[in-house]
Parts: structure tokens; sequence; C-alpha cells
């Protein structure tokens, strides 16, 4: 069995590695994306500002303070106070705010946008507040997108570069002719997952020290820790193309299936903004994407240092989606059309 | 001799046809057998039945006296007609990722030589020509040492010469004792490699048996074949079965020299007359009432 494995794992990474222009691609893209972005948000500050409530109710009532009224504000919950200071700390939170009694609030010194938050709030605010400070150096555009670059590269690579191979061995007829010999499906998936895995991790580690090197991101966490996160994360992944194209045989509507997948993924998992401003709804949704969970553990890694117990959850639950995925991809699996 | 491969009533439905209808032979092990039929005969499904990639609405196919399963995996070798290999390997790398997935397994150094892939060894697997291709799968085919082999319109798309060198591997590799089950629309190939034919017309085995003994069985006669143009007279005075197609007047006859004596009296010249057996193209044509070629 392992034998047969690793004949299609070597063919499989023959292929790819020969294959210039898939390599390529997945190597320049992601390098050329977070070079530009680095160039264009080089300020590193967002436009607005944004002010955390601290409250554990989940909607915010515009009508219990004028300093909710305030234009130019966006203003976010924050049920976990931990949080909140984190935020604050990292300039990602311009200020926080108990309304509560007693009312308080927490403003990073060094940070511009806090200090202009904090004059609008005494502006509005007729009794006496309470006043904290929180440290932190500001995190750069660039240090809070790299994670989602990264695992959006992982995304393209693992849906397309399985899913759509696997169609396409399929309609030429390569799938039949694996299927006359002793070689079995499941055989043939671990294959899959096993060769494009080691290909994306090698990758994406490559990728992921150039830019650290070059533009100097962030990195508080563990590597090893963030390496299981990329490990399970790109076999979620991997799996999910797999299942996609488990019984497929047009390269046109696997390429459409795909884009149906990874479109919602872009746009929802919080590649490029943060979801913590969004509707209830959408968070709900963006909870059922792979994706998702890898940039909260990732970003979790990177930017507060999180450890393996932190990411846990969000380790656990990509292992349940490749299960899921595998086991499905494994049934409905189709060497060749009808 | 021992029964390698037992079809035992294979029937394979699709929503709007029937594709195979109660199919039933055995293959005796070394020999080659052949099965014939045009386009849509059912041929090809019945084969994929037997080789285990198509499964059968009902019916068993046995392998050495047993149902075929993971041992027939193991020692079948399977060249199928159109099969794409993965871009980028090499011939090597291909046969060497295919004898991988067997536990038997075949001199390759012997398959390469056999098929004349030494000088293609390190090719890329798309920059090779048709006949090499073919050598190729082929040579798949052969990794596992494989005690029967599978050819499905191995010389399809071959020029003359590339075919008969084909043919002679062929007939190298039966020679070894490996059975060969080979399905093809080319007659002239299927009487030189094959001892046994099957006959296949929409979905059923309509003649079987070893091809000789079957045009025996099915002509008495040699056929005249002359040029219209070269009739001047009245033919309808000769005692034989005449038929005229395309342009060509065919003489069914038992006494060639009186036919030819009669014949002489009603044409302009002999120069263009042919004489020949029954062969099995003239067969399928009388079973079926259609051209066998595609």
């Amino acid at each position: 069995m392992l034998q047969r494995i690793f004949a299609i794992f070597r063919a499989r990474n023959i292929e790819f590695v020969r294959d210039r222009s898939a390599m390529g691609w997945n190597i320049i893209m992601p390098v050329v994306l977070m070079f530009g972005l680095s160039f264009i948000f080089g300020g590193g500050d967002r436009a607005e500002y944004t002010v955390g409530i601290l409250q554990s109710s989940d909607t915010i009532d515009e009508t219990a303070h004028p300093f909710l009224r305030t234009r130019y504000m966006q203003f976010v919950v924050v049920d976990d106070e931990t949080q909140g200071f984190r935020k604050v700390g990292q300039h990602q939170l311009d200020l926080l705010v108990q309304l509560d009694s007693p009312p308080r609030y927490w403003v990073n010194p060094d940070s511009p946008k806090g200090y202009f938050a904090e004059l609008a709030l005494l502006q509005t605010f007729d009794g006496r507040i309470e006043k904290g400070q929180i440290s932190g150096e500001a995190i750069r555009y660039v240090d809070w997108v790299l994670p989602g670059i990264l695992a959006m590269n992982m995304m393209f690579s693992c849906l397309f570069g399985v899913g759509y191979v696997i169609v396409r061995y399929r309609k030429n007829g390569f799938l039949k002719r694996l299927r006359a010999t002793p070689l079995r499906a499941i055989e043939f998936i671990i294959a899959q997952v096993a060769s494009r895995l080691m290909l994306i991790i090698t990758i994406t580690t490559f990728v992921f020290l150039g830019t650290k090197y070059f533009l100097d991101t962030r990195f508080e966490g563990s590597y090893l820790v963030l390496l299981l996160v990329a490990f399970v994360g790109a076999t979620a992944l991997i799996s999910m193309g797999l299942l996609i194209a488990a019984r497929v045989t047009s390269e046109e509507l696997a390429g459409g299936l795909l884009n149906l997948v990874m479109w919602p993924m872009m746009m929802l998992s919080g590649v490029w903004f943060s979801l913590e401003a969004a509707d209830e709804w959408v968070r709900q949704v963006a909870a059922a994407f792979p994706l998702t969970h890898i940039l909260n553990a990732a970003r979790a890694v990177m930017l507060d240092g999180a450890g393996l117990t932190e990411v846990m959850p969000q380790i656990l639950a990509l292992v349940a989606m490749s299960a899921v995925f595998l086991v499905l991809g494994a049934v409905l699996f189709r060497w060749h059309p009808r | 001799m021992q029964i390698a491969l037992e079809a035992r009533h294979l029937v394979k439905r699709y929503p709007d046809v029937l594709a195979v209808d109660d199919v039933s032979f055995q293959v005796r092990q070394g020999i080659c057998f052949g099965l014939l039929g045009p386009n849509g005969a059912g041929k090809t499904t019945t084969v994929e039945i037997m080789e285990g990639v198509t499964p059968a609405s009902s019916g068993e196919v046995w392998y050495f006296g047993e149902p075929a399963g993971q041992k027939f995996r193991q020692e079948a070798g399977i060249q199928f007609q159109n099969t794409a290999l993965q871009d980028y390997l090499t011939v090597r790398e291909t046969l060497d990722m295919f004898q991988t997935l067997y536990d038997r397994k075949a001199d390759l150094a012997h398959i390469i030589e056999e098929c004349s892939l030494g000088e293609l060894q390190d090719r890329d697997n798309r920059k090779l020509s048709g006949g090499q291709r073919q050598r190729l799968l082929l040579a798949i085919a052969l990794v596992n040492k494989p005690r029967l082999v599978f050819l499905d319109e191995p010389t399809t798309g071959l020029d003359p010469q590339a075919r008969r060198n084909f043919w002679d591997l062929v007939q190298r590799i039966r020679a070894e004792g490996t059975t060969i089950i080979l399905t093809t629309h080319y007659m002239d190939e299927a009487q030189i490699l094959c001892d046994e034919i099957a006959i296949m017309e929409s979905g059923k085995i309509i003649a079987q048996g070893n091809p000789e003994e079957l045009l025996r069985k099915q002509y008495q006669h040699v056929v005249i074949e002359l040029p219209l143009t070269e009739v001047s007279g009245d033919l309808s005075n000769i005692e034989h079965r005449v038929l005229e197609t395309q342009g060509i007047i065919e003489i069914e006859t038992n006494d060639v020299n009186k036919t030819l004596q009669d014949l002489a009296k009603h044409v302009h010249g002999l120069n263009r007359l042919k004489i020949r057996q029954r062969n099995l193209e003239d067969l399928f044509l009388d079973l079926t009432g259609h051209s066998l070629r595609p």
C-alpha cells in the first residue's frame, strides 16, 4: 500500500515541479501581492476611527449615549476585556470604552488616532470617566494581511492544484488507467493529499521567510505552532478540493464550482479586512469555511503570540473538516465518467 | 487447456440502451482471443467489464476458476485505446510508476528492449509519436509480468509499417505464454493474431470460433472479382452467384477453371481479375449486413 501511495506521490511531485508555469505562479503571486500591498498601504493606518464598546450585549444601542452617535467612528462590540486590551495595544482599536457604571476607557498613548478618538469621547461625556492606558506597538496592515495572503495562496493551490488536476486526469482517461491497476481510491487520494501538502508547505515557508526578511513582518508566536496550523489548514483545503472533484468530469464545471467556493471564502474569511464589525450572520457563514479558521489561528500565532492551547479550537475545527471532506470525497470518488 | 478468463451472462444496461446483452464466453490460457465488431456493438463495454473498470448490471467474470478480484488486478495487463499519461514524466519514470503499483514485477530492461523504447527512455511522454506512444502503452501493460493482457484497438491510427511491427511484438508476447484478449476493427489483424474470435453485434455474440474454421463452415467457394468496366456482355448465363458492389463484379464459384472459361466470353480482358478466399470482413457482412470497419 505504501509503495503504491509513494509511486503516485512521487509522480505528482515530478509533474508539479517540472510544470514551471504552475510552480512559478504559486510562488510569484503571493510575493507580488505582499510587496504591492506593502507599497500601497505603507502608512499602515486605516481611514476611520474604530472604537470598541465593552459590553455583554451583541448590539450597540446608539441612543444609550451621545458618543455612540459620533460621525466617522465605527463602533464594535467587545465582550472580552482581555481581547479589547490587546487590540488597543496593537492599535487595532483606537479606543476601548465601557459605558456601564462606572464608565471607563482605555487608550494607547502611542496611537495618534487614539488621541483624537479620546478627545471626541471627552467632548460628549459630561460626567466623570476613568482613564486607563495600554501601551503596545502598532500592527501594520502588511503584518495583518500577511497571514491572509499566505492562506489565500494556499487555498488557490490546494483547490485548483488538486481539484482541477483530478478532473483533468478523469477527463483524459488517466484515472481510468489507474483504476485498472491494484491502486485503490483511498491510496490515490492519500497520495494526492501528501504531494500537495508537501509542495504547498514548502512554497508557503519559502514565501513566509522571504516576506519576513524583506518586509520585517511581525511574528510573536511559535514557528512550530504556525507550521501545525498550516499543515492542518492545507489538509482541510486539499480535502475540500478532492470532494469538489470527486465526480466532476468537465474542467469548465470544475472551474465554476471551485470559484463558487473560493470567492465567498476570499471575501468572507477575513483575508483583506477584519470581520469583527461584520453582521452576525456573516460571521456564522464564515465559520463554515476552513480559510476562516486558518486565518484566525495564523493571526493569533503571528500577531498575538498565541500558543497551541489558544489555537486548539481552530485546529480541531480544521481536523474535523478534513475528516468530513476526505471521507465524503473517498465515498463519492469516481475513477472515470459514466 | 485451462480457462484463463470467463464471461458469464454479462449484461450492461444504460438508461437508453442495452449495451451488452447476456454475453458469455471463455478464453483459454495462452491463446490470442479477438473480440470483433463495429462501433457500438458493445465490445469495448464487454472488455471494460472484464477488465474491472466498468461494473456490469449483472453477470460475472471469472479468472482462473475464481471470481475476478485482487489477484486478477495484480496479474492482468491492460492497454486502453485512449489513455493520457502524466505530463512532464519521461518514458522510464512512467514505467517505474506503473510497475510500483504491482506486487508482480517484470524485468523492465527486457520490456524496454522488447518494445523498442531504449532510445526513448528519457523522452517526455508528450513528445512521443503515435507508434512510440502505443509501444509505451503496451510496455505499461506488461510491467507486472501479466498472465493475461487486454489490447483494445492497439493499432488504430498507426501507419502500416508500425502496425506490422506491433503485430510482431504481440506475437512474441503470446509466444511467451501470455493470454491476449484483443479488440480490433482490422480483420487482417484479427486473422493474423487471433487463435479464436467472437463477433459482436448489438450487444450479443453472433459467431465464435477459430477464424479459419468459421470461414470454412460458412464458405465453400472462392470469389472471382472483376471491375464492372471490364464486362462487355450479359453475365446471367454464368451458373454461379454474381454480385455487384461498388463497381466490382463478384462471382462465387467452386470451379474456378470453368467459371473463367465462361467469363472469358463476356469480358474485354482478364488482366484486372482477382481470385480470393472469403475473409472475416465477408463473414461479418454476411452475418450482420454491416461493414465491419467504423
